[in-house]
């Protein structure tokens, strides 16, 4: 790592964190230092934790945290994120695409964004926006991912195609403009062209002041999104980390070498 | 649920300190005529009612329905509780007993002149009688009679005696029997021709003498080519005894008429443990009498530890549409059986159905519904949704719909599904920055969509509030 990256603000910390599903270890000691405007990929073998770790950073009800701590910047200081519950974390600027996003019948798109984009605004102290101002906001996020405005008033990810799902994560993404985005498994689903679309989006919202953590199995959105460092994840802990070349290393010879 | 607060979110159970006058417990044909002797009935209605309660002495409770709870002992309700009235009773409504003026206030019923909320005219019951209705003067000049129907059987009595059980005959069920022998008040609404009512019409009940039941009686007609809007809400003190409510509403749509009759019903349901709480047991039914009329129920039922409630549409008039929008809500102890009743006899008749039950903590929740056409509805439709949303792992929810089809022309269309809050759904609206009480509130915000928008915007307001401070608690 060179000294100007160390100099860039820590925006995440996780130290030695175990972590059970159902009294079940998954992760076994895991640890990870993230800076603003670095993105980072995790790659590992299935089942080696991967899904666990972004859902544990974003507060998933299901996981029992062992020990071990997760620290977040906020206002200038690492705070316990372990403490908060998960629309607080993404009120401070915490978000997570799922690999498998919800559906939300009887609820516009529209409105679902604009809801959450206000709570976060409020609690960040700055105006909500006028419904004409956040349609407006709204369209210039919408262009970044080539969606069709069709998509405002249908139900939340009702009737949409798994790739349409992905994209409107991203959407939510572009729209909360999060310090912290962890994208579970995107690329998974996604024929060429849509991840394509999902990668120069994301691209387009990378910034010095803010970090992305992908988890991904395949290199391939790798050749889309390069990452500044590449971890493999397996049996609960980082048990290598690169970067880029890394990646393709993995793509040529799998994980077998490293287990 | 465990470790929360011991809270029912019931902010209607206080009891108002009022002078009440009422009978002592009991039923028999003494009471009967000592009800109807109170209200200086004619001899008629008198007869009615002793005729229904004969009737009713050789029926048994209805047990088909999903419902437990111990039998009722008829014998140990009071039939009659009206506040005392001191001298010569109220001229106008400023001169109510303030402590009932009061009463109305925090229910959010201001009566009196000043207070009174514009755009809706208000019958209020208290227990057995109506205490007054707003905005009488007003709808006088557009010719709409709306008080309460104590008062229609003396300035009405015509009409009165003409539809009065004509669309819910005294022998059609059980509770329907009893309250055609024992009703005390309820709202009368007649519209003339040709007249679409200027404003809304509501009625208040409220239940507050303690060891009575209430049964009232609405009845509304609308004559050719009118329309009016009906809006109904109750709410009764917490107690912890059972309190029986057994109403009987019926509407009569003439030649294009068109009656919208929605009702926010917000009971006691009883404590967290089950004690206590309305027994809801309610009869509503409306006819489509005349060719291309129209009615509608909208009801949001919160309330009541048990509610038994099929609001009804006799689809007689050709072209006629009859439609049922529901939202049940039951959570803790709560039981519902609920849902409708379309019958199509009249030819190109078409009805709608929208039931929304939302079920949470030990409480159960079924829709039951039937849809009849007779051999004359040519070229009849229906339309039915039936959707079941769980909140928790120890509730339950039923459908049954029932078809009886004796027409091939008919088309019908039939959708039901069940999901579950889960906690994947709260913790993907969590993880965008609402937090959990405003996570569920989208959720079920988006499932009663479909019947939220059928109600008049401040009801439906109104609607959304109380939901969502119900389930506050109930989801853990």
């Amino acid at each position: 790592m060179s000294a100007a990256a160390a100099e860039k603000p820590v925006l995440l910390e996780v130290t030695d964190l175990h972590v059970n599903v159902q009294d079940k270890p998954v992760l076994k000691g895991l640890n990870l230092v993230v800076r603003a405007g670095e993105v980072h990929a995790i790659m590992g073998p299935n089942g080696s934790g991967k899904s666990t770790l972004s859902k544990v950073i974003a507060g998933h009800p299901d996981y029992e945290i062992v020990s071990g701590r997760i620290r977040f910047e906020i206002n200038f200081q690492m705070r316990d994120l372990l403490e908060l519950e998960p629309d607080q974390r993404a009120k401070e600027g915490v978000f997570l695409a799922f690999q498998y996003p919800i559906e939300v019948p009887g609820v516009s798109n529209r409105s679902f964004l604009r809801t959450s984009y206000n709570a976060i605004c409020k609690h960040q102290g700055t105006e909500a926006l006028s419904d004409a101002a956040f349609d407006q906001y709204l369209k210039s996020k919408m262009a970044l991912v080539e969606m069709d405005e069709k998509f405002l008033d249908r139900g939340v990810n009702v009737g949409f195609s798994g790739g349409e799902k992905k994209r409107n994560e991203i959407l939510q993404m572009a729209v909360l403009s999060p310090r912290l985005a962890l994208l579970d498994e995107t690329d998974s689903g996604l024929d060429i062209d849509a991840l394509r679309i999902v990668a120069n989006g994301v691209n387009k919202l990378k910034s010095r002041h803010n970090a992305i953590v992908m988890v991904t199995h395949y290199q391939r959105l790798l050749d889309y999104i390069t990452p500044d460092f590449v971890h493999v994840l397996a049996d609960g802990k980082i048990v290598e980390t690169g970067d880029n070349s890394l990646a393709l290393k993995l793509e040529e010879k799998g994980y077998d070498w490293l287990l | 649920m465990s470790g929360l607060p011991i809270n029912t979110g019931y902010k209607y159970g206080f009891v108002s300190d009022i002078e009440t006058e009422s009978v002592g417990k009991g039923l028999n044909e003494d009471v009967i005529r000592l009800i109807s002797s109170k209200k200086n009935e004619p001899s008629w209605m008198l007869d009615y009612r002793l005729k229904a309660f004969r009737h009713w002495q050789s029926m048994s409770s209805p047990e088909w329905a999903d419902l437990r709870y111990p039998p009722i002992d008829f014998q140990d309700i009071s039939y009659y509780s009206a506040p005392k009235n001191k001298g010569e009773g109220p001229k106008s409504l400023d001169e109510l007993d303030p402590e009932l003026l009061k009463t109305f206030e925090r229910l959010g019923i201001p009566l009196s002149e000043q207070k009174r909320i514009s755009g809706v005219a208000v019958d209020a019951v208290f227990d057995s009688v109506s205490v007054g209705t707003t905005h009488q003067e007003e709808l006088k000049k557009y010719g709409v009679v709306f008080c309460s129907i104590s008062e229609a059987l003396h300035t009405h009595a015509d009409l009165v005696k003409k539809y009065l059980g004509s669309v819910v005959p005294h022998t059609d069920n059980y509770f329907a029997a009893l309250n055609a022998a024992v009703f005390t008040d309820g709202s009368f609404v007649h519209v003339p021709k040709g007249v679409r009512c200027p404003i809304d019409l509501s009625t208040y009940f409220r239940i507050n003498a303690s060891e009575t039941g209430q049964f009232e009686r609405t009845l509304i007609i609308a004559e050719e080519d009118s329309f009016v809007n009906y809006l109904e809400g109750c709410t009764a003190p917490q107690r912890d005894e059972n309190q029986l409510h057994a109403a009987v509403v019926e509407l009569v749509a003439l030649d294009r008429a068109e009656i919208k009759y929605s009702t926010v019903q917000n009971w006691y349901m009883g404590d967290r443990e089950g004690r206590g709480g309305i027994y809801n047991f309610v009869t509503k039914r409306g006819v489509c009498k005349g060719k291309a009329s129209k009615i509608s129920w909208t009801q949001i039922e919160t309330g009541s530890a048990i509610t038994w409630k099929y609001p009804s549409c006799v689809l007689l008039g050709d072209d006629s549409q009859g439609a049922f929008y529901s939202v049940a809500l039951t959570h803790d102890f709560m039981q519902a059986d609920t849902g409708t009743k379309m019958i199509h006899i009249g030819k190109n008749t078409k009805s709608t159905i929208i039931s929304k039950g939302i079920s949470a903590g030990k409480s159960s929740n079924s829709y039951r519904g039937q849809v009849k056409i007779m051999a004359s509805a040519q070229n009849a439709r229906n339309y039915s949704q039936c959707d079941s949303m769980l909140v928790g792992r120890e509730c339950s929810a039923n459908t049954y719909p029932y078809l009886e089809i004796k027409n091939p022309t008919a088309t019908l269309e039939h959708e039901a599904t069940t999901s579950r809050i889960s906690e994947d759904q709260l913790f993907y609206l969590q993880s965008r920055g609402l937090d959990k009480e405003a996570a569920i509130s989208i959720l079920v915000n988006g499932f009663c969509k479909d019947v939220f928008k059928q109600l008049p915007l401040e009801f439906s307001v109104e609607a959304v509030k109380l939901i969502e401070m119900k389930l506050e608690n109930s989801v853990g």
